[in-house]
């Protein structure tokens, strides 16, 4: 069996921690980035509706692990700075789950029924209210299901900064790897630690998905 | 430093090089994927539950876990239980094995949207359960749900350059070479950058294409009650 050693203990915990913190603050960001284009594809703007398709072709179009490589490694080059990797790797995550989260969201407000914005209008509602008391909370239930399947492609992401030296719990992995050889051991209870996480994750939207429904009250439903 | 044109001229055909064999892992991959996803579809419908149970359980661990992970895993592992594959190969099978479970879930949504009436006609005419997928269910659960299928075509094309971590010499992992070799990362990389967005498009367009030739499947489960 594998031998107790604190040293890789300490490293492997370290290593989950960041992949918790990659999951938890590129999610964030994602979610940013998915309402802001999400919301400006459906804005009456040309521009605004031209650069937010702009960014989700391109985001989608590309691989996120070139996307990682080309802003950890050409990035710095154009712009003649250093970039940190673990930054690097949120904001990556963050725009490409982003980009795909913007289709979520323009489909998700698209499927509001009409009378709902037209009864707004009648009740004399700013286009701000609108938007945040009557078309999005009758949109997020509908909305959830996919952003949950985006949530387990961003935590399966994360893996991939391991590529750009981060030490997430991919690479803690490897690390003891070339320690121990233990590799059967070490590979088969690193995916069962992403899948204890993933389901986590699932549980956590389906408890969103409840509660966001029954937030919409009697009569209310997705 | 800035773009240079003539490096990236130079650089070209060593990337291009790459792409081919970036096109033939997805190709190979994508055949094992159209395949054991079936086989997990039909395993997964089958009423006895050896076969339906363990591959639910295989089905939902791969796809819930880094494809990165599976293909370091395969990469040490494989040669442990004494299968000696190169690293193209492992990478194939990798690939293979992460998109047969995304796969087997649009098989679900096809089979699922067969009318029930076709399962009692075949009965009714005597086939055998074999009988009725190969020449009654499957020859209609399939053509609706092939621009699906092309969806995930595009995601692994997305996905090979993480063959690059176990040194297949994919577009990626040239471009990251001839970087180390000339201290230029931004050329290779935004090539590779381009190229992918070129055949993303692409391919986007012949989806899109085979859609309207097939029709297309909705949500999985909502057609299948119509009977």
């Amino acid at each position: 069996m594998i031998e107790s050693n604190t040293g890789v203990w300490v490293r492997l915990l370290e290593g989950l921690g960041t992949t918790v913190l990659l999951t938890l603050c590129g999610s964030a960001l994602a979610a940013f980035f998915a309402f802001t284009a999400g919301l400006a594809r459906l804005s009456k703007d040309v521009i605004l509706r031209s650069l937010a398709r702009l960014y989700i072709e391109l985001f989608r179009g590309t691989s996120a692990l070139v996307q990682l490589f080309w802003f950890y490694f050409a990035l710095p080059i154009l712009l003649d700075i250093q970039l940190d990797a673990l930054l690097v790797g949120i904001l990556v995550l963050g725009l490409n789950i982003g980009a795909y989260g913007a289709e979520v969201v323009r489909s998700g407000l698209q499927s509001v029924p009409r009378e709902q914005i037209e009864a707004s209008i009648a009740l004399n509602l700013t286009p701000r209210q609108r938007l945040r008391q009557v078309i999005i909370p009758q949109a997020i239930p509908i909305m959830l299901p996919p952003f949950g399947n985006l949530l387990i492609e961003l935590l399966k992401g994360t893996a991939l900064v391991s590529m750009i030296t981060v030490t997430d719990l991919t690479r803690a992995a490897l690390y003891w790897r070339d320690e121990t050889y233990r590799t059967n051991e070490i590979f088969g209870g690193l995916l069962v630690v992403y899948f204890v996480l993933a389901w986590l994750l699932t549980r956590g939207i389906r408890w969103l998905e409840r509660r966001s429904i029954a937030r919409l009250g009697p009569g209310g439903n997705a | 430093m800035t773009w240079d044109t003539d490096f990236a001229i130079s650089i070209l055909p060593e990337l291009m090089r790459g792409l081919w064999v970036t096109i033939q892992a997805v190709a190979l991959g994508m055949s094992i994927a159209l395949v054991l996803g079936l086989g997990w579809a039909l395993a997964r419908r089958s009423p006895r539950r050896f076969l339906a149970w363990p591959a639910s359980a295989f089905v939902e661990v791969v796809r819930s876990t880094p494809l990165l992970v599976q293909i370091y895993f395969l990469y040490y592992a494989l040669p442990s239980i004494g299968l000696r594959l190169s690293a193209f190969p492992t990478g194939v099978l990798a690939l293979g094995l992460h998109y047969s479970t995304y796969a087997t879930e649009v098989y679900r949504a096809g089979i699922e949207s067969v009318p029930r009436g076709q399962w009692e006609a075949s009965r009714a005419v005597n086939l055998t359960r074999a009988e009725t997928y190969r020449h009654v269910i499957l020859p209609q659960a399939i053509p609706p749900v092939v621009p699906a299928l092309g969806n995930y075509l595009i995601a692994m094309f997305k996905d090979t350059p993480m063959l690059s971590a176990i040194t297949v010499l994919e577009i990626l992992r040239r471009s990251q070479i001839i970087g180390k070799e000339s201290f230029r990362f931004l050329e290779p990389l935004t090539i590779v950058g381009i190229a992918y967005l070129l055949l993303s498009l692409l391919s986007a367009r012949l989806v899109s294409r085979l859609e309207r030739h097939l029709g297309r499947i909705q949500a999985p489960g909502l057609e299948g009650a119509t009977s």
